[in-house]
This record gives C-alpha cells, sequence and structure tokens, in this order.
C-alpha cells in the first residue's frame, strides 16, 4: 500500500490527526460513513473499555466485510448493556444465545453462510474473558482446531464484570476481586500457573492470532481488519480496562489500558500459523507499580503495608513477557519513523 | 422402496431426503449409526453444499445448530443420555429463540450407574425444555416422524425431538420403506426462517428480557404447543395421503373398544404390550386395549381423555422414573382425567435396557385388570437384592456403593478384586 508522510503525531500515543491524512488512509471512526455497530444509547458503564473496543473492533471488521457479517455474542456485560428489551444498540445481525457458547453458535453461522453459498458474510463471535478463557474455553478450542471461519474477539477485563466482579481464569495474581478478597495472609488473588489464550490459540497453529489494547486504537483497528484477510480459525484478544472492576477512575481506561502494555504486563503481538510476526515495542518502559497503583483492585499491595515481595512477582511476570516477546530493544531508539497507513507497532497496512 | 435396514440407517435415509444444510455430530450410543450414516453422505456429495460438523461436546453439537439455525440454515442433529444432558441448556436456548432444529434423541438411560442401554430417563429430563417430543414405535415411524418433524417445527418455529428407542430401534433391521426424494419434496417445503440473521436486515435476536415481558415470552411457547396440538394430527393426515401410511399423529389407540383397562405407553415396547393383550381378549376375553402416546410434548389432554371415556382403569407403563414421585407420564395421565378420576396405576418398567417380556406383561395386566397393582410397580424387580442393600446400609455406616455391593451379591464377575 502506498503511504503517505507526515510530519506530526501525538508523542505520547502516535496518534495521527486524520485530517493531515489522505482519505484513505484514515482511520475507520473518522470515516463518516462508519458502521457504527455499536450505536449510542447502551447501558455500558462510564468509561467502558469493553464497549470502546467492541465499537472499533467489529466496526473495523463491518469495513472490511463491506458489512457483509454477522456477529455471536456470549452473555456478558457487552451483551448487557448492548440488548437491554426491547431496545437494540447493534446495527449489524446479532445473535446472543448462551454464556458458554458463542464460537460454537458462529461456527453454525458460518456453516449456514457455506451451505447458502454466501461466503461472502463473514463471522465474528465475540464474549468477555469468563466467556472465553473459562466456560466457553472448550468451544473455543473446538472452534479453532476445527479451523472454522469465525473471528473470536475476547473483550478481556480479567473478571467476571457482569456478575458483580468475580474471579475469572484471566484474573491476575493477587488482584482482588469478590471471589478473591483482599483479606487473610495473601489478600486477593493466588499465583496460578496463568492461562494464557492467546498463546494456547497459537498452539492451535490458527491462521492469526492477535493482540490488542484500548490504548491503541490504530493498531485495533488494523488487527480486527487484518484478521479479515484470513479465512478459518482467529483470534483477537483485547484488553479492555473496567473502572468498576478495577477500582480505576473513568477517565483513565485508555492511561491503563497504556501502562499495562508499557510496563509489559500485556504484551502485543501478532502471530501466523503459530509464529509471532510482530510485536509492539515498548517505548517508555514503567514499573508495573505505575500501572498498579492506579487499580483499587492492587491497593492491598500498598496499604497498610506495601507488600514488596508480591509487587516484586509481579514485576517478575512483565520481565518475563519483556524478553519473551521482544518487548524492548537492545539499542535506544528516541524517535519511531511513523507511517500512516501501518501500523506504528508493526508497520503493517492499516485498513 | 422395501428395505430390509438398520433403524439408524433408515432414519439417515430418510434425513437425507430432508435436504438438511447443517448437521453436527458427537457420538454417543446408540445414536452414533445415524450421524455415521449421515457423514458418509454428505462426503460423498449427495447433499450438495450441507455442512457436516464434528464438534467438540454435545454442547457445541445443539448450539452449532442454533447458529445455523438462526442463519436460515435447516439443521440437524441426534444425541442420547449422558450426551442430552451435557447439552440441556443449549436444548433449552434453542427453544427459546423459536428456532425449529431436529434431533434424534437415541433414548438411553442416565447415569450413575453408567449405563448405554434404553429407557426413557433422557428425554423425559428435557420434558419441560418447550421442545415438541414425538416417541416412535418403530424403525418405520422413526424413519416417518423425522420427515413429519421437520414440517412441524418449521411451521411452528419450535425444535421437534424424535425419540428412538436406543438399540430396540436404532440397532435393529427391519423392513422400512424408504420413500423417493419426490415424496419428501412435495411434502417438505423449503425452510423459510421468521427471523434470520442477515446483513440485509440486521436485527439482534436474543435480548436480554425482562419482568415486563418475559410472562409473555413464555406464554407464546404454551401458545406454539397447542398449535402443534393442531398440526401434528394435520401433517400425519397430509403425510398418509402422500406416502401411504398411517404415520405420526398425536395418540396410537389399539383395540379401544369396549376396553375397561387401557394400558398406555410409548415408543417400541408398544410391539410387545399389544401382543399380550391380543392373547388376553382372544383367549381369554379380558376387555383390554392400548393407548400409545406419540406426541408427549404437547401433551394430548382431550384426546387421552376422549380415548379413555369408555375405560375403568389405566396402566401406564413408564420407561424412566421420577425418584421422590414415580411415574412421569402418570402425573399428565392423571391430569388429562381431572374431570372423570379413573385409577392410573404407574409401572416402572425396561428401565436401563431391561427386557419388558410378555410373560412378565401378561401377569402384570392381569393383576392390573383385577385391580391388584401397588400404588406404584417396578415391574420384575428383584426384591431380595434391594432388600440386600438396604440391609447392608442398616447395619454399617461405611456400606460401601451401592451398585457394586449389589453386582457382587448377584455373583457378578470382576465385581471384587481379590
Amino acid at each position: 500500500m502506498p503511504y503517505q508522510p507526515i510530519k506530526f503525531y501525538q508523542t505520547g500515543s502516535f496518534a495521527v490527526g486524520n485530517r493531515l491524512l489522505d482519505p484513505e488512509q484514515r482511520s475507520v471512526q473518522s470515516d463518516s460513513e462508519r458502521g457504527n455497530s455499536l450505536n449510542s444509547g447502551h447501558r455500558a458503564c462510564q468509561g467502558c473499555g469493553e464497549a470502546l473496543g467492541a465499537r472499533y473492533a467489529i466496526d473495523s471488521v463491518m469495513k472490511a466485510t463491506d458489512r457483509q457479517m454477522i456477529a455471536v455474542n456470549a452473555t456478558g456485560c457487552l451483551e448487557v448493556f448492548s440488548t437491554p428489551f426491547p431496545e437494540t444498540s447493534w446495527q449489524i445481525p446479532w445473535l446472543h444465545s448462551l454464556f458458554g457458547n458463542a464460537p460454537a453458535v458462529a461456527t453454525g453461522v458460518a456453516a449456514a453462510m457455506r451451505a447458502k453459498g454466501r461466503t461472502d458474510v463473514r463471522v465474528v463471535g465475540q464474549g468477555g474473558d469468563g466467556g472465553t478463557v473459562d466456560i466457553g474455553f472448550a468451544c473455543l478450542s473446538g472452534m479453532f482446531e476445527r479451523n472454522d471461519d469465525v473471528l473470536y474477539i475476547c473483550y478481556d477485563n480479567e473478571a467476571y464484570m457482569n456478575t458483580g466482579v468475580q474471579r475469572s481464569g484471566a484474573t491476575p495474581p493477587a488482584v482482588r476481586t469478590a471471589t478473591t478478597q483482599a483479606v487473610g495472609p495473601e489478600p486477593g488473588n493466588a499465583f496460578g500457573q496463568g492461562k494464557n489464550v492467546p498463546l494456547i490459540a497459537m498452539a492451535h497453529e490458527i491462521p492469526y492470532v492477535a493482540t490488542a489494547t484500548v490504548a491503541d486504537l490504530r493498531d485495533l483497528e488494523y488487527k480486527a481488519r487484518r484478521a479479515m484477510d484470513f479465512r478459518g480459525a482467529r483470534y483477537l484478544h483485547i484488553l479492555v480496562p473496567c473502572p468498576l472492576g478495577w477500582g480505576s477512575a473513568s477517565c483513565d481506561t485508555i492511561r491503563v489500558a497504556r501502562l499495562a502494555t508499557e510496563s509489559g504486563l500485556f504484551p502485543v503481538f501478532e502471530a501466523e500459523r503459530g509464529e509471532v510476526t510482530s510485536a509492539t515495542p515498548i517505548r517508555h518502559r514503567v514499573p508495573v507499580e505505575d500501572y498498579m497503583r492506579l487499580q483499587a483492585r492492587y491497593a492491598h499491595l500498598f496499604r497498610p503495608v506495601r507488600r514488596t515481595e508480591t509487587i516484586a512477582r509481579i514485576q517478575a511476570a512483565a520481565d518475563r513477557n519483556i524478553s519473551r516477546f521482544g518487548l524492548v530493544k537492545e539499542e535506544k531508539t528516541t524517535v519511531k519513523r511513523i507511517v500512516p497507513g501501518q501500523s506504528p507497532a508493526t508497520g503493517q497496512a492499516v485498513g | 422402496m422395501l428395505k430390509q435396514i438398520e433403524g439408524s440407517r433408515a432414519v439417515a435415509e430418510a434425513l437425507a431426503l430432508c435436504r438438511p444444510e447443517v448437521i453436527c455430530a458427537y457420538p454417543i450410543t446408540p445414536q452414533t449409526h445415524i450421524v455415521e450414516a449421515l457423514s458418509a453422505t454428505v462426503k460423498r456429495g449427495e447433499l450438495g453444499r450441507c455442512e457436516f460438523i464434528n464438534v467438540e461436546s454435545e454442547f457445541a453439537a445443539m448450539s452449532v445448530a442454533i447458529g445455523a439455525s438462526a442463519a436460515g440454515a435447516r439443521a440437524y442433529t441426534a444425541t442420547a443420555s449422558q450426551g442430552l444432558l451435557y447439552m440441556s441448556e443449549a436444548v433449552y436456548n434453542a427453544a427459546g429463540l423459536g428456532l425449529p432444529i431436529v434431533m434424534t434423541v437415541a433414548n438411553r438411560a442416565i447415569g450413575a450407574p453408567i449405563n448405554i442401554w434404553n429407557d426413557h430417563s433422557d428425554s423425559m429430563s428435557q420434558r419441560d425444555a418447550g421442545w415438541i417430543q414425538l416417541y416412535a414405535e418403530t424403525s418405520q415411524e422413526a424413519l416417518d416422524l423425522h420427515i413429519q418433524a421437520f414440517r412441524i417445527a418449521e411451521e411452528l418455529s419450535v425444535p421437534v425431538m424424535v425419540c428412538m428407542d436406543g438399540f430396540i430401534l436404532t440397532h435393529a433391521c427391519e423392513r422400512a420403506d424408504i420413500p423417493t426424494q419426490q415424496q419428501v419434496d412435495d411434502f417438505l417445503p423449503r425452510y423459510e426462517p421468521r427471523q434470520v440473521l442477515d446483513p440485509a436486515e440486521p436485527v439482534s435476536i436474543g435480548a436480554m428480557v425482562g419482568p415486563e415481558a418475559f410472562t409473555e415470552v413464555r406464554y407464546l411457547a404454551q401458545a406454539r404447543q397447542l398449535q402443534a396440538l393442531e398440526l401434528i394430527p394435520a401433517v400425519a393426515a397430509e403425510f398418509e395421503r402422500g406416502f401411504g401410511r398411517d404415520s405420526g399423529g398425536l395418540l396410537r389407540p389399539y383395540r379401544l373398544d369396549d376396553a375397561e383397562t387401557v394400558v398406555i405407553a410409548l415408543g417400541s415396547v408398544q410391539g410387545t404390550i399389544k401382543d399380550v393383550v391380543d392373547e388376553l381378549r382372544d383367549g381369554q376375553g379380558m376387555k383390554i386395549g392400548v393407548l400409545g402416546i406419540i406426541s408427549f410434548r404437547p401433551f394430548p389432554f382431550e384426546a387421552v381423555r376422549a380415548a379413555l371415556a369408555g375405560a375403568s382403569r389405566v396402566i401406564a407403563i413408564e420407561r424412566a422414573l421420577a425418584p421422590g414421585s414415580g411415574g412421569i407420564v402418570t402425573g399428565d395421565i392423571r391430569s388429562a382425567l381431572l374431570a372423570r378420576p379413573l385409577p392410573v396405576s404407574p409401572v416402572i418398567a425396561g428401565l436401563g435396557g431391561r427386557a419388558v417380556t410378555s410373560a412378565s406383561l401378561r401377569n402384570l395386566l392381569t393383576d392390573g385388570h383385577a385391580d391388584a397393582l401397588e400404588p406404584l410397580t417396578f415391574l420384575d424387580l428383584n426384591t431380595e437384592l434391594v432388600d440386600g442393600e438396604l440391609a447392608r446400609t442398616r447395619q454399617a455406616r461405611r456400606s460401601g456403593p451401592a451398585a457394586e455391593n449389589m453386582l457382587r451379591d448377584m455373583g457378578a464377575v470382576a465385581s471384587r478384586v481379590g
């Protein structure tokens, strides 16, 4: 794709003013003809990362498919806040069946499209982390293994937020939830082995796996669009901070998501057929503490006594991500060249 | 065309004639032969673009069917026993969403103890799921009911479960008349969904409904079942015109004229019951008849009442047990008879594949005709065995696993190591 050199971008986020770009290089959201897949009026909380992530991801898929798409939603916040009877915010054909079956229902929709010769219609399954990494996990793995033509998007807010912030398989260690309370000698969630579904998805060797956050929305748009370049099973895992569950300020959703990546706790990468093809480098590395201090779910690690050892274990996990995915370059780079139309993270073209 | 054919294969041939578009399969005995046959049919390309999907669980099987049906495809799956229970959440969901999925249940017991043989515990457990439940007496009827099931399901937007006795029907080779493609095409029109996921007309399906309208949604489920009471006999009548066979409908009465004792049953056990009834009528002049229930959901209360108008007593042969209550069908029969109560004797029979023999039935029906049955009868119960186990549990706290204890009492091989 030809690109257009530009001179100005926001130093904090790499955001480029769309007016400085040619129309075809602009973001999906800046397009007055954008799909508005998740329209205004829904009941999400202030600062909801999931609502933001879903609109950007699905609008991007709508654009990539010329609106020839169907979405299947697991039970959860996104489902509940978007479709309170008798209203719906969805501007796309949308089906909600159950909590644990969205990947399988999406498989069924895709099968029906093939049976009807409508392979132009693409299928997206989506759900929160509970519906994806826990109760829907078997259906997700089955869909991957069969390589069904479905993009599954997990909006990960690291707990069961819809039912009132209970621990899920995606809840990080030491975090306070309603079922891992900040009491006792080891307050908060236990240190388990973790359940890294992007890596598990890669182990299925499906065509495309990517992670993203709501802190880098151009990258998120790019990855949703890029996923539609492939046929077969694809997985997009988006970190979406939840002000209610994380105890962060509604105005800090983007900041918290950015600190998750800049600390190394949430690596942002792409993989094809089981191999990592790109990882977004950290530009301003921060200690995990900077990320944790904005969230009340970690407050018990700092008050009344500082739990240095616990914080160090979390820092070690972030350091491991950084070395594993090569998130910090050896040489000191001060300015990264920004090419509009390409993901600043990956250099890949952005739709 | 007449064939000597296994029940499962006969059903698979009928299903292929129904031109399904998405078939989901997960193996569980004894339904497996049906989807195995269909997988070959699809693989040979005989069903056009039909998708055959090997899923990772029964929960996924029903979920794939839900997605396919909501996207406007004719969807089919088959299951049994534990598989039906494992998909139960999706079974209810399919009905709630009004998706006309057709599913075969090859009836099998539910564990523990694990048991692969026939009874009706599985489908009876889904009695209130909102599906229509039709029970086949023979392989021929199972085959015919599947063709009728798509018609009924799609006309009403209600899923239909065709229940056929595991092994007894699924694995037995019998004569079956396989219809022609033309006959089925004339009978079963293309599926025109009431609601469909279509990018040209985006709709949201499966929204949350609160107290303001939930009762009304459930009322419509009841209303559709009542419509099915009208539709099922009409479809059976049309089927008879097109295929030349009396198959399906709500009930199957047999020698009910002047019958004082009426035996009510579902499924394949009716064959043996009819033989015994013939014997008792023709040999001893006993006024006894049989009322087979094909449509268990919706339950045909009025038709049952009318069929029992001249009866003095009812014996209900139940192939499932509701522990703490007794017979499941008995409750519905008693409801049907509220205006003119009759004694209804529930008989739990044929659990976990125990043969319901004509010798046992002869004694049972003779006792029943003489009003000599207990309030709840377990046909051919080995009382010595259960008394022994009950005594054991009274004697020692750690009395051990009941099923294994009884197997040991019976001298079953390998029930004790060492």
